[in-house]
């Protein structure tokens, strides 16, 4: 064989097929392997994802952009020390640090709601679309007349959120937080409201919306669907999984 | 009762078996968040080495969770094999590890004890051993089972397609699907994890899978994994079920907070007769399992999640499965941390469940939160190649975007195929043969545009 004029990748015939899903089909191949190019594209993917996991939520940054809307804003902090303790310890995540505590055991304000900005397992997301997203929603929930304070909560998982209304004494929880890494998006994020937040709920006491970001579910999109749940929990006092999303009956109003 | 080792003049006391069990288990992020694991060094081995000297009647007579608490340990009990028991009642785990490895324990003589083993005493056996003690043992196991083609056959290595997508779109499963099968995937089932549990969209998925299996005279089966009261609900609608599924834990608590009991179980098994039977056997159910899921659902019971992990096989080979899968590195890094953790808890998954007479499939597979990368998969999938694991997962480009997680490709399982001369099941081989996909080497031959599958899907 002549090497030097041989083609080792060959493509694959149903490229067409890859306009139906975004799953990583027809790659083609060179010998049983995945050719370098779809290799590297993988690789890339994988290295946005775990970078993703170790990025800092930029506080400072963060809290500045915040002063647009004129409301209280607290920067707090979890018990955990790093982010390998992060990752081996989701209790420790749930709760708040001495500091953070007596930050907030020191306001005697009580707020309708607080919106917790964690880190989660994506700050990326966080520092991407909390803000672009609270432009939206913000001005909702002002319109509907509900006080308001916000948090950034570092190395944070979803249940601090409950530790932060409690002692806030919030009728409302949302917490906005960095999803998992995926390779398709490193920079998901999810939004968790919890009616009436207390320690020790668990997740049958939250209604999620996941995959906020402009390609999955876009700002104004989840602002809608946010301030609906928001609106029906606090008609219904409670929030959770009896909660429903029916949130396309309630355009059609 | 108390389990002691001295270890230079130092006398270790184990309070009891679960103890016993926790402490001897090889290190793993999830036993430490539980507070299971040994405190040194030292005392994980002093743990194993009182361990050796265990009696296997022991594990009969001293529950790691009580008989009148528990139904996974009642079913333990009161399904074990006295009689085959007879032949191995002197050793102690010690004495099983030897005796595994030696000659005498052939294929045979392991699948005639299968029943004989509780879970307890492989998950015993398993912490004194090494990976290549694992490999070598399980690969003499064989377990084989039948629906529409055979599965688990010695020198075969089969795939479960997995096609999935985040909104369960007809065409975008069809495509995953679609390039699966041009690339030799999916002998073990086409498996769909559907983004929503509505009893509607798992029909039509359902109907899907059928009829392009029907069409293109695809000798496999399919399931849509839902949970399953759904999948109840589907038999009992004359749906086109093949595999039911569902996923199980080692603890009566932990199935019960995957909505699950032994008495549902049940009633779905004996329902299933009700279903057309397989062309060639009827092994229907699909169980899914891993390390961790008891003690993430609060439900360990102070066991070892190695432990538990064994004991959910108890319940899974209550209804003869046809496939049996661990997904061992979906779980996260608070349970197992990083490549060298997922390596060792899939091949001791693999090992407990052949032993107990499981067809073990394992999902190689990670997050992207845990220390793991497609280097860690590469090493797990060509270890549990040789191994003898019954089925791997095949999707597309190892990314599936609908889990969020990464598993095995297509070309990863031509990959561990051909490196181990291993071929997909013999009826499933025969179709791609016929399809002018594959040559009788495990060559993917050149696909044009025109092939019958592209033309007709």
């Amino acid at each position: 064989m002549d090497i030097q004029k041989h083609k080792p990748v060959e493509d694959d015939a149903w490229h067409a097929l890859k306009q139906f899903t975004a799953a990583r089909i027809a790659l083609g191949r060179t010998g049983h392997a995945v050719p370098l190019k779809e290799l590297l594209k993988f690789k890339l993917a994988h290295a946005h994802a775990r970078d993703a996991v170790y990025a800092r939520l930029h506080v400072k940054e963060l809290t500045q952009e915040l002063q647009q809307f004129n409301l209280p804003v607290y920067s707090l902090h979890s018990k955990v020390k790093d982010r390998n303790e992060y990752l081996l310890h989701p209790d420790i995540g749930r709760q708040l640090n001495d500091a953070s505590v007596q930050l907030l055991q020191s306001r005697s304000a009580s707020f309708d709601i607080v919106v917790v900005l964690a880190d989660g397992l994506s700050a990326t997301a966080i520092n991407h679309h909390a803000v672009p997203l609270l432009q939206q929603l913000i001005p909702l929930l002002q319109e509907a007349k509900f006080s308001i304070a916000i948090t950034t909560a570092q190395q944070a998982r979803v249940a601090v959120g409950d530790t932060i209304g409690s002692l806030m004494n919030a009728k409302l929880s949302l917490v906005l937080i960095g999803e998992r890494p995926g390779l398709s998006a490193a920079d998901s994020m999810g939004a968790y409201l919890t009616y009436n937040p207390t320690v020790g709920l668990t997740d049958e006491s939250r209604n999620c919306i996941s995959n906020i970001r402009p390609e999955g579910i876009d700002y104004a999109k989840a602002a809608t669907k946010i301030h609906y749940l928001i609106s029906s929990s606090f008609r219904l006092q409670y929030s959770g999984v009896t909660l429903k999303d029916d949130e396309q009956d309630f355009l059609a109003e | 009762m108390a389990y002691r080792s001295t270890i230079r003049h130092f006398t270790y006391v184990f309070d009891d078996l679960k103890t016993l069990l926790a402490k001897a288990t090889p290190y793993r992020s999830g036993d430490a968040l539980a507070g299971l694991t040994a405190l040194t060094y030292e005392e994980r081995i002093a743990a194993q080495i009182a361990l050796a000297d265990v009696s296997l009647k022991t594990f009969l007579n001293e529950a790691v969770i009580s008989y009148e608490t528990d139904d996974i340990t009642r079913l333990i009990i009161d399904t074990h094999d006295a009689k085959q028991f007879a032949a191995i009642a002197h050793f102690t785990v010690g004495d099983l590890r030897d005796w595994l490895l030696s000659d005498d324990a052939t294929t045979t003589t392991l699948q005639q004890l299968a029943f004989a083993f509780t879970p307890e005493m492989i998950a015993a056996v398993c912490k004194l051993m090494r990976n290549q003690d694992l490999i070598a043992v399980a690969q003499k196991c064989e377990v084989v089972t039948r629906f529409r083609n055979t599965i688990g056959l010695s020198g075969c290595l089969s795939t479960r397609l997995q096609p999935n997508h985040p909104t369960d779109d007809i065409k975008g499963i069809a495509a995953s699907m679609v390039d699966g099968l041009l690339y030799g995937s999916g002998d073990a089932v086409i498996g769909i994890n559907p983004a929503t549990d509505s009893p509607a969209t798992v029909e039509t998925l359902l109907h899907m899978l059928n009829d392009v299996i029907n069409k293109f005279s695809i000798p496999t089966q399919s399931c849509v994994l839902t949970h399953i009261t759904t999948g109840l609900q589907l038999i009992e609608r004359k749906a086109p079920v093949d595999l039911v599924f569902q996923s199980i834990g080692g603890t009566e608590k932990t199935n019960h907070s995957f909505g699950v009991s032994l008495k549902l179980l049940d009633e779905v098994f004996a329902a299933i007769e009700s279903l057309p039977k397989g062309t060639i056997g009827n092994n229907r159910m699909y169980f899914e399992t891993g390390q961790g899921s008891s003690l993430s659902a609060n439900a360990h019971e102070g066991v070892d999640q190695q432990t538990c992990e064994a004991r959910a096989y108890a319940v899974a080979r209550r209804y003869q499965p046809h496939l049996v899968n661990s997904v061992v590195g979906f779980i996260g890094p608070e349970y197992l941390y990083d490549g060298k953790q997922i390596i060792r808890a899939a091949l001791e998954d693999h090992f407990c469940g052949k032993l107990l007479g499981l067809p073990m499939g394992v999902d190689i597979c990670y997050t992207n939160h845990a220390a793991a990368d497609q280097d860690d998969m590469d090493t797990l999938l060509t270890l549990l190649g040789v191994a003898g694991c019954n089925f791997i997962m095949g999707v597309p480009g190892a990314d599936d975007i609908m889990l969020n997680y990464q598993s095995t490709s297509f070309h990863d399982a031509l990959y561990v195929r051909k490196v181990l001369h291993k071929k997909p099941s013999p009826e499933f081989e025969q179709w791609l043969l016929q399809q002018g996909i594959m040559d009788d080497e495990g060559n993917r031959l050149t696909i044009d545009a025109n092939h019958y599958l592209l033309k007709n899907i």
